[in-house]
Formats: C-alpha cells, sequence, structure tokens
C-alpha cells in the first residue's frame, strides 16, 4: 500500500513528518509478528508523534460504542502498550516522527537490534538519507515522489486542505472534514489540537502525523 | 454503503466526512441518503465515524426544538448519534469498488491489504527493482476524486504501447484481459474507485519515454495521478534516477527509502 509517499506540501511544510515504517514479505513472513512488536516496542522508547499498525490504525480511533457520557474523555487515546499489543498478524507497522533527531536515534537503535524486517522512511529524501548514514545505514532503494501532478489537477482542493487530507495516503480524510474542523478551528469552537485528533480517527493505519497537523490548523486559525 | 431512513435524523455529519461527497441530506425524506454510483464503498463513514446509539425519536425531537429556537447545536463531527450505517452485501463488479477503495480489505490477487503493493518497500528481500531499472507507481485518483477504470483503462494502454512491462503482483494488472497491450477486461470499466495503483517496470533509459507517454496520455482522464519513480540505489547509496527525473522537468523532495534490514537479503546486495 503506498499510503505515504504523496503527502502534499513544501519542504519546509514536510521539515516535521517523517513516517518510520516495517513490513515483511512472502520471504519472511513466517513467525514476524514478534520482530513487528519488537519494532513498535523500539520505536515508541524514542517519542513519536502517533504509532499505528496497518489494519487497526494509531493511537486515536474511532469507537462503534460511544456514548454521550464518554465525549470528555474521548482524547486520550490508546497508548503505545495497547498499540502494540494488537499486533496479531502479519502487516505494516509504523511509527510517525516530528523530529529528524529521533529518526536517527531509531535508526541507530533499528540498526543494531537487526529485526530482519524491511524498513523504510517516508519523508524528505535527501534528510531521511542523511539520518540513515548517522545510524550507518545505505539507503537501498529509493522511490520519489513526483505528486499529484498529472490529470486534472486543477479538481484538487487549496493548499492548506491538501496538506491535512493527504497525511492518510489511503484517502479515508475528506476535503469536507478538513474544511469544517479548519472552520471550527478559527470559530473556536476545536483547538487545534482537537480537531488534529478528530481527523487522525479517520486513518486506518496511524500514519497521521497529529503534530503537523496541529502546526497547520494553527497556521490556519492564525491565517497564514 | 446505506443509511438506514428509521435511523438518521439528518445531523448532517456524514455529509462531510464521505471522501467521495457522495452522501447529501434529500430535501423531501429529510435523511442522508448515498449516491450509490459515486459511493466507491471506502467505509470511511462506517467506520471512520464513532456511532453512538441513541433513540432517533428523541434525537430528532432535541433536534428539532433546538431548530425552533435558532439555537446553535455544536455536535461532535465525527459522530453519527444513532449508528444510521448499515453495510450492504456486495456482488461482482461493486465487490471491487470495496477491494480498491477501503484499505483494510487485503486484495485477493496480492493477498496485501491497502492499495494491494508493495513497489519497492520490500525490495530488499524481493528484488523487484533491479539495477539499471526504475518502477513506477501511477496511482489514480487520489486525492478525494475517485477514478474510473475506463480512465485507468486509457492510460494503461498507452503505457504498454509505450514499452511498459506491467508488474504481475498488482491487483490492477490482475484485472487484465490483455496485460502486454495494458487492455482492462470490459465488464469494469465503469466502475468508480477510491484509488488504484498501476505498476510497471522498466530499463532506466527508458524512463523519459513512459514519463512522455504519462502526459500525453494524462489530459484526456477525468481524475487525477500521481506518480512514484523507484530505483535500486548503488553502494553509496546514489542512483542516476534523480537526475534522470529532473531533466525531464520534474522537482520532487519527498519519497520513500528503503534501509536494506530486510533478511534475507536479495542477492545482488555489494
Amino acid at each position: 500500500m503506498t499510503n505515504t509517499l504523496h503527502r502534499y506540501g513544501s519542504p519546509e511544510s514536510l521539515r516535521d513528518d517523517y513516517v518510520v515504517f516495517a513490513m515483511s514479505t512472502r520471504a519472511n513472513a513466517e513467525g514476524c509478528v514478534p520482530r513487528l512488536r519488537a519494532f513498535l516496542e523500539i520505536a515508541q522508547k524514542h517519542g513519536p508523534v502517533n504509532l499505528g499498525t496497518g489494519k487497526q490504525g494509531g493511537f486515536h480511533r474511532p469507537s462503534p460504542h460511544l456514548t454521550p457520557l464518554v465525549h470528555w474523555r474521548r482524547d486520550g487515546g490508546l497508548t503505545a502498550a495497547e498499540v502494540i499489543a494488537g499486533v496479531d498478524a502479519p502487516t505494516v507497522v509504523c511509527a510517525v516522527f516530528e523530529e529528524l533527531d529521533r529518526v536517527r536515534a531509531f535508526l541507530a537503535e533499528l540498526r543494531e537490534r537487526d529485526l530482519g524486517l524491511s524498513v523504510n522512511v517516508s519523508g524528505l529524501t535527501d534528510e531521511a538519507r542523511r539520518a540513515a548514514a548517522a545510524a550507518g545505514l545505505v539507503r537501498h532503494s529509493v522511490e520519489f515522489s513526483l505528486g499529484f501532478c498529472l490529470g486534472q489537477t486543477d479538481r484538487m482542493p487549496d493548499r492548506r486542505t491538501l496538506e491535512l487530507a493527504t497525511m492518510c495516503g489511503h484517502g479515508m480524510i475528506s476535503f469536507g472534514l478538513v474544511d469544517k474542523l479548519v472552520l471550527l478551528v478559527k470559530e473556536g469552537r476545536r483547538t487545534p489540537a482537537e480537531a488534529s485528533r478528530c481527523l487522525a480517527r479517520f486513518c486506518s493505519c496511524g500514519v497521521f502525523n497529529l503534530a503537523r497537523a496541529e502546526r497547520l490548523l494553527e497556521a490556519a486559525r492564525a491565517g497564514r | 454503503m446505506r443509511i438506514d431512513p428509521r435511523k438518521c435524523v439528518a445531523c448532517g455529519n456524514c455529509v462531510a466526512v464521505c471522501p467521495m461527497g457522495a452522501i447529501a441530506i434529500d430535501p423531501v425524506s429529510h435523511r442522508a441518503v448515498v449516491d450509490a454510483d459515486e459511493c466507491v464503498e471506502c467505509y470511511s463513514c462506517y467506520r471512520g465515524m464513532s456511532r453512538e446509539h441513541l433513540p432517533p425519536a428523541v434525537v430528532r425531537a432535541i433536534r428539532g426544538i433546538a431548530r425552533l429556537a435558532r439555537f446553535r447545536f455544536d455536535p461532535e463531527p465525527d459522530v453519527c448519534p444513532t449508528g444510521a450505517f448499515t453495510e450492504t452485501e456486495l456482488s461482482w463488479p461493486r465487490t471491487l469498488r470495496r477491494a480498491f477503495s477501503d484499505p483494510v480489505v487485503p486484495h485477493e490477487s496480492t493477498g496485501l491489504a491497502g492499495r494491494g503493493t508493495e513497489e519497492v518497500k520490500t525490495n530488499d528481500v524481493t528484488g523487484r527493482v533491479r539495477r539499471g531499472e526504475a518502477g513506477f507507481t501511477v496511482e489514480f485518483g487520489r486525492p478525494g476524486i475517485g477514478a474510473r477504470f475506463r480512465d485507468i483503462d486509457r492510460v494503461t494502454r498507452a503505457l504498454a504501447a509505450a514499452g511498459a512491462r506491467f508488474e504481475q503482483a498488482n491487483p490492477v494488472t490482475s484485472l487484465m484481459s490483455d496485460p502486454a497491450a495494458g487492455r482492462i477486461r470490459e465488464d469494469i470499466l465503469g466502475e468508480k474507485v477510491l484509488s488504484a495503483i498501476v505498476e510497471l517496470k522498466t530499463p532506466m533509459a527508458s524512463v523519459p519515454e513512459i514519463l512522455r507517454a504519462l502526459r500525453a496520455v494524462a489530459g484526456g482522464v477525468e481524475t487525477v495521478i500521481c506518480l512514484g519513480v523507484s530505483a535500486r540505489c548503488d553502494a553509496g547509496g546514489d542512483t542516476e534516477l534523480a537526475e534522470v527525473l529532473r531533466a525531464e522537468g520534474f522537482a520532487f523532495w519527498r519519497g520513500k527509502t528503503n534501509l536494506g534490514l530486510g533478511r534475507p537479503l536479495w542477492g545482488d546486495a555489494a
């Protein structure tokens, strides 16, 4: 699944957005669940802003049995331990970071632990390459995103909406919801953090960057 | 997807949530309804919204009083208060919509969820894209527009004519009646999906030709196309691909970096 390749934004807009993910393939899927869990356990030590699994989501998930009485305590989300405990089959696991220093430290520990899973960094390619080098790793392969560049690009919405919506690479975050939440933030009816968590609940694999979203929503509130 | 009219209270929350804009409040029935032709069965409404299970009559009464009093109610934007969404049993070819749109449903052809592709994410183990080659991912429909297979068919035919070899382990390739010609089976051409990724591979020297073929055909499609191009790096982590892409006029700064930590490592490792 190409769920993180194309995220809209300039290099400056993407400076705090790095998704590190691990996956198995047919040749090494057998017995991979403990290694996928180990990846997440190592990741959580380095302070990710989101942590997730391909089928179950990240820290913030929707509830099929919500009651009005729990509205006021929805924002806590899951703990890292709860996310990790949910890995029970081969899948993609991911950790989202807002600081490159944390990515470097995480990659260094991954190299040391040698889990045998394919690990990718999705983000600014030059920065990812430098972070890998600092951890003693040479990139094996690279996939460049040329962006949303062909076809009816005039059907796409404004920059801010794209920056927020494309942080779910599976397209589960609608432009309409982004517009609604930006308006609620501007009206003071939701904080940027609350709106960010609301968007994150629609991302079913946990690659949504809550910190970047909060920054973008704050910028929208301030009219920047 | 269907919205149960007995439960819907026309709060309108789901209207904004639908990535395809396929939900609207019917002005006659005063219930939310799904446009079946535009709905791609992504389940963003069903799974993404939290569900309360409040009694519809009570919610309608409260909403009616609030409306009469011109009281601005401020509901949680991601909640369906009465759990009105109802799954519908899908039959062919509508099942394709969900397979290509709902990220938690695995594709039958590859066994993978999401868009069903591995690309270079596992290239350190699979050796799918080798030295001297370039891998393309041509994604249709995202962000937020969706794509019909007839548009995908138009592009895959053009790519095949330009010499592209389509990846066998790919959900779109599995729907081709003639992969050598890039022809997609006719009975699904009208189906709409949230997004679909075509994967192909070429010698590095053919990258400009493929990019020009894409540019030439893309103007005639009704959706957006996003491109990813990948390569196996040399022992120093370098690849000529970046220069090739720049020479074709593309600017890029983001992507995926495979760190080569998978085991067993594919045999060409330096």
